[in-house]
């Protein structure tokens, strides 16, 4: 898991290994300082000698240039790498997000890869930068330190290696009982987070109801829970900082009564004993550093995992060897066509469909919420796979054609349509870069959306906010059939495009379509009985199976679910703007 | 540590004025813990008191007595130990002040974020609508995640760590003028020279760090959008030009962050070196002074001197490393503070909504639940005190209203509904349907014209009482994470265990309800996400059935219910609908042909209305729509 990340640091490796080379460089400038300052004052000041100071004292000077080059390269270099490796690793889930099939959407959720890609590279990115910089760095300046300790004096420096054992180990257990008791209170936070978001989407339910002060009361129960919850978590880590200083402070003073003794029997110079103490410090620091690293890889742990699901996932869905790059026509056949959205579950989405469609017909679809008519016309892009049987368009399997020649001459409308931000132009051209201002209106001509276009201020060069929120449900499904429609599909799919769109409009699309597209083949799907009744023939579609298929006049009379769905919706109990027998 | 919960956020604005936002941010802590934060100011200071005394010790260590020892034969170290023992006391009382302050910054901390969550919170709910339609509610969600994450990160760490080094600091300064003050002057010197590279390394790097910001909020935006969208990315066979924006945009967040990064790691070593170069001076000026005792000065007073040195430089490095943590709070204390600084909804209304009985052809004004209300108008000039009954008669005077003053989205709409009425609004989207009902229950304000409630202008009535006295069910189905029989009773608090199921059976939801796994018991989560479209509109009409109200708005939206579906939603809502005056924007046939009246909407005017009988008769708009056969 680890190692498929750090593939992905790539052209950074350099960086990535000088950072930690740097950091070393550092270190040893730092742990030679004291010692050069224990030799100034025992063979300098102690023997008068002034020229011994300066000498000594310009390599000081030296050491710290030296230290500080180190210091500012590591740093240049720590920044370069990690940044570069969450470039990196955003561009690599993105592409691979890019070759998902609509199966591996679903198995990672929209919200899920947002997070993938934001927050959970972030958290990598962080650690990264403080493993580069500090992973090499605190074990280094704590053996350096331990090296020239012992150096000084053995017996002495017994004291901070018992110290380091003593004090890692505690920290040790501190920070497992802390980082378990943090991971427990995070999803109690989300939970708090989930019901802000809760009361400002339900703002006006809220309201409505005059329940202000019992959401607020809510609120304040939950927000004490979460802070009794972080007390106790944060209490956990809060004996870090006095244990460190006890530890300090009791190597500081044993130190300085075995020195002192030392130094009487001359077993030890004062110098000597002044550049002990100052390894302390060194020391000790280190082993602090060392211990937060160790927390920021833990919590980072999860963030890793979650990328390199990413990275490793396969799209289920791969283009053929010799791939066909033509569709013929607009033919759609469904020969024993079952389908399941995952392998191991039991029950299928679909069962034994068998359909044939030719080449230019209008082909409604109708069925209740689960009848899986979305289902059905998303296998004719082959968005999905079918699990058994096979689906032939323009007379051959879906399988054989090039993915992105299949898509580019079936166009779906998607039931959850999304506009992106962008003048109309552009977000029309995703149908056809290469699309022409005329073709672009001539095509909304056809969705019936030129003429709410031209009313807007700018017209075609309005902005569309994201997700398209500055346009109604109406004017946004108009637009989501006009960037279908420049593609100039072989077939179009339209899942439940129209259903903000007033009766009278759609039928005027409708009559477009037959107009002006009659060779393209049409399948919709739709609730309103007059979306689909002037279709050349109607799909009944029934918990996965097709209860019915023909047209209007022949279902009316033979098939029970359709004429139930006709009557509720037409004797006195249909849309107010229902065609009614006229 | 921060939340694994982030929400994608747009670019951070730089703070415009941080003194005054820290301290209105200080003036908050304090407000509640101020005698906690007096502690943890004397426990910072004990403890760095402390930690000098410690520091002073090492000067004594060689001064008073190891040198001393050298020139005796037999030493005595009882002294040594007296003064190790009295130096391990002040250790000991650093330690627990540290401790201390520790515990009860947690404490602070912790305590001043709920206050200030639950704070937002209650103010959030008491704004109006206006400021959910004009805020993103990805902006309003990262108030309560990121940017109180910032802040915890301050108040906990930033703050005492400056208190903490600004004593340590003082005190240094004091203790090396005391010991020799030409030493004291070289390392202010160094100090000057230390906070110039700080400054312009920090500031090169707040300079790159707001850049990485706004690079940051452009690519998860860009993310967030494409995420959502990926299906129909798919779809249009684009994803080479997705990634190809994508991979500039994310280009571009590399370099800032290089940079931000890059200087900001500047600082550490800077610092640090520098710190060791003021070090070396000092300890070759200081030994050039020692070798010829100038002023008395001695090798013990050098070491002490030369320790202090790097007690001075710490801090101050200290102070630098928190100086992107504290540029980050403020801004999303900025944030934090406009939110609560947002004026709440205003309420003039003094007329109230009570319960009355009838005695002797009279109402009064009744401490119990008696079935019947009245409108308590309390008249101001005088003090009287009129009732009159609550009815649900609804009147429409000339109302023009636009949710901006610019633009005008009703212009001049009159209409009237008797008790018990049926009133239907139909016409194409956009037309100003839904806007009309928003105002019978003032979530907007009208910009002219009258709206009276039982023949009282709405602006009278308090906000509260008016909205209590409407039912609502609105086109977006919202539910809240509990109990199907607690989002019931959100209609009616009181209510009983009968009045819940008389409620859910009057809706049509009873039987569903039944069948879910737990029955009523049964937990919501996710805005009812494990419920159908169509059973979760059942559940709001029950909602508001609780809550029976004289006068009701159904914002029925239907087209993504099947026909099935639909039939017992609409029978619910039918059975709802008797007995109340009923406003309606509605779908259906069925619904709108037995209307009392029925209105059609066109770009915010009524063009047409009368009955369904009248409308047909007329031939215009209405017919159009009716049969389908509209022409543009």
């Amino acid at each position: 898991m680890i190692r498929r990340i750090l593939k992905e640091v790539k052209e950074y490796k350099a960086a990535s290994i000088a950072t930690p080379l740097f950091m070393l460089l550092e270190v040893l400038m730092e742990t030679l300082i004291p010692f050069l300052m224990a030799s100034i004052i025992d063979e300098g000041v102690n023997a008068g000698n002034m020229k011994h100071i300066y000498r000594v004292g310009a390599w000081m000077v030296a050491a710290a240039a030296v230290g500080l080059f180190a210091g500012m390269a590591g740093g240049r270099y720590g920044a370069k790498a990690s940044a570069g490796f969450a470039r990196n690793l955003r561009g690599s889930m993105f592409h691979q997000i890019q070759t998902f099939s609509f199966a591996n959407i679903d198995k990672f959720s929209t919200a899920g890869l947002v997070t993938r890609l934001t927050t959970d590279v972030t958290n990598v990115q962080n650690a990264y930068q403080m493993i580069l910089r500090m992973f090499t760095r605190a074990p280094a300046s704590m053996l350096c330190a331990m090296f020239m300790a012992f150096q000084i004096n053995a017996r002495l420096s017994t004291i901070y290696l018992v110290a380091v054992l003593l004090l890692g180990t505690v920290l040790f257990f501190i920070i497992r009982h802390a980082t378990a008791t943090f991971q427990q209170a995070f999803p109690k936070y989300d939970a708090l987070n989930a019901s802000v978001q809760e009361n400002v989407s339900a703002i006006r339910v809220v309201k409505a109801y005059v329940r202000e002060e019992e959401e607020t009361g809510k609120f304040q129960r939950a927000s004490e829970n979460i802070y009794r919850i972080f007390v106790k978590a944060e209490n956990n880590v809060i004996y870090n900082a006095p244990l460190m200083m006890f530890t300090v402070y009791t190597c500081i003073l044993l130190l300085s009564w075995m020195g002192a003794k030392m130094i009487v029997s001359s077993e030890l110079t004062t110098g000597e004993l002044m550049s002990l103490l100052a390894y302390c410090m060194n020391i000790l620091m280190s082993l602090m550093m060392l211990s937060m690293v160790f927390v920021m890889i833990s919590m980072s742990m999860a963030s890793i995992r979650r990328i390199a699901e990413v990275l490793d996932e396969e799209s289920d869905l791969q283009n053929p060897m010799h791939p066909v790059k033509e569709v013929a026509d607009g033919s759609i056949v469904f020969r024993n066509v079952d389908f399941t959205y995952h392998k191991d579950s039991a029950q299928p989405v679909l069962k034994n469909i068998n359909l044939e469609i030719h080449s230019g017909e209008t082909i409604g679809i109708l069925g209740g919420t689960g009848s899986a008519k979305s289902s059905l016309v998303s296998l004719v892009s082959r968005l999905y796979d079918v699990t058994a049987g096979e689906l032939l368009v323009g007379g051959r399997n879906v399988k054989e054609y090039d993915m992105e020649a299949l898509r580019n001459q079936v166009a779906v409308v998607l039931q959850n349509n999304v506009l992106f931000s962008g003048t109309i132009y552009e977000n029309l051209r995703w149908g056809d870069k290469h699309a022409t201002e005329e073709e672009c209106r001539e095509v909304c001509r056809m969705a019936c959306a030129d003429e709410f276009i031209r009313k807007l201020p700018q017209g075609y060069e309005t902005h569309i906010e994201q997700g398209g929120s500055n346009v109604s449900g109406g004017q946004r499904q108009r637009l989501c059939i006009a960037r279908a429609l420049l593609k100039k599909p072989k077939i179009l799919i339209l899942d439940d495009s129209t259903s903000a769109v007033d009766t009278a409009t759609d039928s005027r699309i409708r009559r477009a379509f037959r107009e002006e597209i009659p060779d393209t083949t049409k399948l919709i799907i739709a609730q309103r009985i007059s979306s689909v009744q002037d279709a050349d023939r109607i799909i009944v579609m029934e918990e996965g199976r097709i209860h019915g298929f023909g047209t209007h006049e022949e279902l009316l009379a033979g098939n029970e679910i359709y004429r139930e769905v006709y009557e509720s919706q037409t004797s006195g109990g249909g849309d107010f703007d229902e065609r009614e027998g006229e | 540590m921060p939340g694994p919960m982030r929400t994608v956020r747009g670019p951070k604005q730089q703070v415009k004025n941080p003194g005054k936002l820290l301290a209105r941010l200080m003036k908050y802590v304090f407000r509640d813990y101020l005698f906690p934060c007096v502690l943890v100011f004397l426990c910072i200071f004990i403890g760095v008191i402390a930690n000098v005394q410690g520091t002073l010790f090492t000067r004594n260590l060689i001064d008073d007595y190891i040198t001393p020892f050298l020139l005796t034969d037999t030493p005595d170290f009882t002294p040594l130990a007296r003064a190790i023992g009295r130096v391990a006391i002040f250790y000991g009382v650093g330690i627990v002040s540290t401790y201390l302050y520790n515990r009860i910054m947690v404490y602070v901390t912790q305590g001043t974020l709920r206050n200030l969550r639950n704070e937002l919170f209650a103010h959030m709910e008491k704004l109006p609508i206006k400021y959910f339609d004009t805020h993103a509610h990805g902006d309003i969600m990262s108030i309560y995640t990121n940017d109180i994450d910032t802040l915890r990160q301050m108040i906990s760490q930033s703050i005492p760590q400056i208190i903490n080094s600004t004593f340590t600091i003082i005190s240094v300064f004091f203790s090396m003028l005391f010991l020799n003050i030409p030493l004291t002057a070289v390392t202010l010197v160094m100090v000057a020279v230390m906070l110039v590279c700080t400054k312009m390394s920090a500031g090169r790097s707040g300079k790159y760090f707001v850049e990485q910001q706004i690079n940051l909020g452009r690519v998860n935006g860009y993310i967030e959008e494409m995420m959502k969208g990926q299906k129909v990315v798919k779809v249009f066979c684009h994803e080479e030009e997705t990634e190809e924006q994508f991979r500039e945009w994310n280009d571009a967040l590399f370099v800032s962050a290089d940079r931000a990064n890059t200087f900001a790691n500047f600082l550490g070593p800077i610092n640090a070196q520098l710190g060791n170069i003021s070090y070396v001076i000092c300890a070759m000026v200081g030994g050039v002074l020692a070798l010829r005792h100038v002023g008395g000065f001695t090798l013990g007073g050098l070491a002490s001197f030369l320790t202090f040195n790097k007690s001075f430089s710490m801090p101050i490095n200290q102070v630098s490393q928190q100086f992107n943590a504290i540029v980050m709070a403020m801004a999303g204390a900025e944030r934090i503070f406009r939110l609560l600084d947002e004026e709440p909804e205003a309420d003039n209304g003094y007329v109230t909504l009570v319960h009355v009985r009838e005695e002797d052809g009279e109402l009064k004004e009744s401490a119990q639940r008696t079935g019947r209300w009245a409108w308590k108008h309390t008249h101001q000039a005088d003090g009287s005190v009129d009732y009159k009954e609550l009815k649900g008669d609804v009147v429409f005077d000339g109302v023009d209203f636009g949710y901006t003053d610019e633009k005008m989205v009703l212009h001049d709409v009159k209409l009237f509904a008797e008790p018990g009425q049926k009133i239907a609004f139909v016409g194409s989207t956009g037309a100003g349907k839904t806007t009309i009902t928003n105002l019978i229950n003032r979530f907007y304000d009208i910009q002219d014209g009258k709206i009276r409630y039982d023949g009282i202008n709405v602006n009278k009535i308090r906000k509260e009482d008016l909205r209590r006295s409407l039912g609502i069910v609105l086109q977006d189905t919202h539910l809240f994470t509990g109990t199907v029989r607690e989002n019931i009773r959100f209609g009616k608090l009181d209510a009983t265990e009968e009045e819940v199921v008389a409620a859910a059976k009057l809706a049509n939801a009873d039987g569903f309800i039944r069948r879910l796994p737990n029955g009523y018991e049964t937990m919501l989560t996710g805005d009812g996400a494990n419920l159908s479209q169509g059973q979760r509109q059942l559940l709001a009409i029950a909602r508001a059935a609780i809550a029976d109200p004289p006068v009701l708005i159904l914002d029925e939206a239907t087209s993504s219910i099947d026909t099935r579906t639909e039939r017992i939603v609409q029978e619910g809502m039918d059975r709802l609908m008797k007995g109340r005056t009923t406003f309606v924007i509605a779908h259906r046939l069925s619904t709108v042909k037995n209307s009392d009246c029925i209105m059609v909407l066109e770009q915010g005017r009524i063009i047409e209305r009368g009955t369904h009988a009248q409308l047909l008769e007329e031939r215009g708009k209405y017919y159009q729509l009716y049969t389908g056969n509209a022409i543009a």
